[in-house]
């Protein structure tokens, strides 16, 4: 009865509406993942001088899909003396911890259907910074647990690379964003994107936050210049040296995930989510306002993925004690002394 | 054996329990050795604190075949030495036994070998310096420059009809003179080739990742360098001017006006600054070889080595005869000791034949410079970090071809 008495009282609307939402964001997110390695191939071949991809449909468009059917089919191998159930567990964490980030994000503006609003946010958190910053440290077991089980010293190395790595540049990560906190004066991301509204993005206030802030995003993604965790030349592979078909591709598919993601909390954060200039004086209905809004945020999503793919294909990797020094002994200092002059202004100017 | 070991090995700067080490296996296939050779390590985190190596695990016995074959036969084994630049071996070889057999060259056989000889500089160059970056993961460089070498493929193909392992001229000179697209194909890259390859130093010679990541490492005094034997830009690197082709100069190198580029660190940063200052070197060298090549014929009258034409085969006994005895091995060759060296793609490259005066060498040894530097990577890493052990690797460009012979 009283299990009854529970689900009448929920409500269902608000449940239905959530589940919709759910639906719609994995299938971008991972839409955008997967076509996010297209566009990194292309763009590493237009750096190249390449054609890069066209096999696979027009542009190869079909290519991701050509490429999840290829890990799919493939033969699975795991090696003999792995840790079996810690090695299927690894790609998993990964992957699952990587989409876990999508609740909080605010996609745009309040839809209204039927005059009813329909929030395009999973979970308006009150905390929501130490949300994102909680979930994508959980990365981290995922990449430590697989290159563990793997039974391998190139991956154990890998692993103990990219553990660190995540731990250092955490601390330089939420230490840069302090003063974006003090400035809005709130954790949720909703709060923090509607204080930039009109020019007030926060690239402009705090545009060494943003330096900090992306670079550590980019080690966050163990991407080039950090990615020292795989460095195919040096540790074969890193982590994912042992893993091969599906379960690589989680691997790397997880990795652009979180690429996706880093962009989306750097638009939201630094330039302005969902708003543009003068874009409340367009005289769009509610709903054409929500839609300009999203376009808006995914607009500047893709432009970060892209400075990302960009930044890969020209800049050479840092060595081990190089990255530990930058994160250490030059991010933390400026982050600290950032917050010290943020705080410093506010007294002095807002009173 | 104790007393090597104990001259290579760098007391680690903390002391370690011999357990707490860990041994990883850096080859013999792993992407950084860019073929086939092994390093056992032994590293402490990541800091390296001794290295074994394992070689010949592509020993062709090259020096053992060559004591059964006719010299012409010898040219294709040289292709595949130092395949990254297979036409200077290849010549180095011919020059060798133009000195035995003291045959008089004409000068145009020598500025067209010096064409080669300097685009094959510039493709082997253009690999190691390009790979450098691409082991510390900028890869567009490498992709980049390799297009250029494709166009240097492409010289070669016209030359000799071979790309990678080219068999390149015979013994006397080249099997044919330049033809016209082989001509166009030169003043194209001598046009174009600069332009991508700024593009190419922009990229990484102030870039400040990959001078933090290449200064000070993997250095090597030019003392210990000279006593390992180094020559090269590995050598010239580290401030030591020694460069064949002035120092003892072979096919014409007198003629050219071109500098020698010293570093004087010796580390993986004055390797590739060496090895880009050499490849505008290179082309300066072939431009001016290029404007001034003399009329003449493209081969010399070495009959009992050079294949007469085809169409003085059907009609001259003679012809016919020197044909003969070429295709089947029976020319003699003088009883006699040469050393000969050429400047090839990685360092002072040499030919030692002794000639008992049968149809083959009594005995020919190669000198090559992978095989000495590679024996001088214990001592350069040791200390270091893995990933500095890479660019190592890479910077003394390595070649499992010429290392294992």
């Amino acid at each position: 009865m009283l299990v009854l008495n529970t689900f009448a009282n929920w409500n269902w609307v608000l449940i239905t509406d959530k589940l919709i939402l759910i639906g719609i964001l994995f299938a971008v997110a991972l839409g955008i993942a997967a076509y996010s390695t297209l566009a990194e191939r292309k763009i590493a071949a237009f750096m190249q001088d390449r054609i890069g991809p066209d096999r696979a449909g027009f542009f190869g468009i079909l290519q991701p899909i050509v490429d999840g059917v290829k890990s799919i089919m493939k033969e699975e191998i795991i090696p003999g003396r792995a840790h079996k159930f810690l090695f299927i567990l690894g790609p998993c964490i990964f992957m699952t911890v990587a989409l876990m980030t999508y609740a909080i994000i605010p996609w745009g503006k309040d839809l209204f259907i039927n005059g009813k609003p329909f929030s395009l946010q999973l979970a308006d958190l009150n905390v929501g910074i130490l949300y994102s910053f909680a979930i994508v440290s959980l990365g981290v077991y995922g990449i430590m647990i697989g290159g563990w089980a793997s039974n391998n010293k190139f991956s154990l190395l890998g692993a103990v690379r990219a553990s660190t790595q995540m731990i250092s540049y955490e601390l330089a990560m939420g230490l840069s964003l302090i003063p974006i906190v003090m400035m809005a004066s709130s954790l949720s991301l909703r709060d923090i994107t509607e204080a930039q509204a009109g020019w007030n993005w926060n690239i402009f206030y705090q545009p060494l936050a943003f330096i900090i802030f992306f670079t550590c995003a980019l080690a966050e993604c163990n991407r080039t210049p950090f990615d020292l965790a795989e460095t195919e030349s040096e540790l074969i592979g890193g982590y994912h040296t042992e893993y091969s078909s599906m379960k690589l591709a989680l691997f790397l598919f997880g990795e652009y995930v979180n690429v996706f993601v880093s962009a989306t909390i750097i638009s939201i954060l630094f330039l302005g989510g969902y708003h543009f200039p003068g874009m409340e004086n367009l005289g769009l209905s509610p709903n054409w306002l929500s839609i300009v809004s999203i376009c808006t945020l995914f607009a500047k999503i893709f432009f970060m993925i892209f400075v990302f793919m960009w930044i890969r294909w020209t800049i050479p990797r840092f060595r081990y004690d190089q990255l530990m020094k930058l994160g250490w002994q030059i991010f933390i200092p400026l982050c600290i002394l950032n917050i010290l002059a943020t705080g410093l202004v506010m007294t002095l100017f807002t009173r | 054996m104790e007393d090597k070991k104990k001259d290579i090995t760098i007391e680690p700067t903390t002391r370690v329990n011999e357990q707490e080490l860990t041994t990883l296996n850096f080859g013999p296939i792993h992407p950084a050795t860019h073929g086939v050779m092994q390093n056992i390590l032994k590293v402490n985190g990541e800091t390296i604190v001794e290295c074994d190596q394992t070689i010949g695990y592509i020993h062709r016995a090259f020096e053992k075949i060559a004591e059964h074959r006719p010299f012409y036969q010898i040219t294709p084994l040289t292709d595949r030495l130092n395949y990254c630049s297979s036409p200077i071996n290849n010549i180095g070889w011919h020059l060798t036994v133009e000195k035995l057999i003291q045959a008089d060259i004409p000068k145009r056989v020598d500025y067209m070998r010096v064409i080669i000889m300097e685009l094959a500089r510039i493709s082997d160059h253009l690999v190691c310096n390009s790979v450098i970056a691409a082991d510390m993961g900028a890869l567009t460089g490498f992709t980049y420059v390799f297009q250029w070498r494709e166009k240097i493929y492409d010289i070669f193909e016209e030359v000799c009809g071979a790309r990678l392992t080219t068999n390149i001229g015979r013994i006397g000179g080249f099997e044919r003179d330049f033809n016209p697209a082989a001509h166009k194909k030169i003043k194209a890259f001598l046009q174009g080739f600069s332009k991508m390859f700024n593009e190419f130093k922009a990229m990484l010679e102030r870039n400040r990742i990959f001078m933090d990541r290449t200064i000070g490492v993997g250095g090597i005094s030019a003392e210990r360098a000279l006593n390992y034997g180094f020559t090269g830009p590995n050598l010239r690197a580290c401030g030591v001017d020694y460069d064949v082709r002035v120092m003892n100069p072979y096919c014409s190198y007198q003629d050219f006006d071109f500098t020698i580029p010293i570093g004087s660190a010796g580390d993986v940063y004055d390797r590739f600054m060496v090895r880009n200052r050499e490849i505008e070197e290179s082309l300066k060298m072939i431009k001016q070889a290029y404007d001034n090549l003399p009329e003449g014929k493209h081969y010399g009258e070495v009959p009992e080595f050079y294949l007469p034409p085809k169409a003085d085969v059907f009609t001259k006994m003679e012809a016919l005869i020197w044909h003969f005895k070429i295709v089947m091995g029976e020319s003699d060759v003088p009883v006699g000791e040469v050393y000969h060296a050429v400047e090839g793609g990685n360092g002072e490259l040499g030919f030692y034949l002794v000639s008992d005066g049968g149809r083959a060498a009594y005995r020919l040894h190669f000198r090559r410079p992978c095989f000495i530097y590679y024996q001088a990577f214990p001592e350069i890493v040791c200390g270091g970090m893995i990933s500095d052990a890479v660019m190592t690797m890479s910077s003394l460009n390595v070649i499992a071809g010429e290392l294992d012979a």
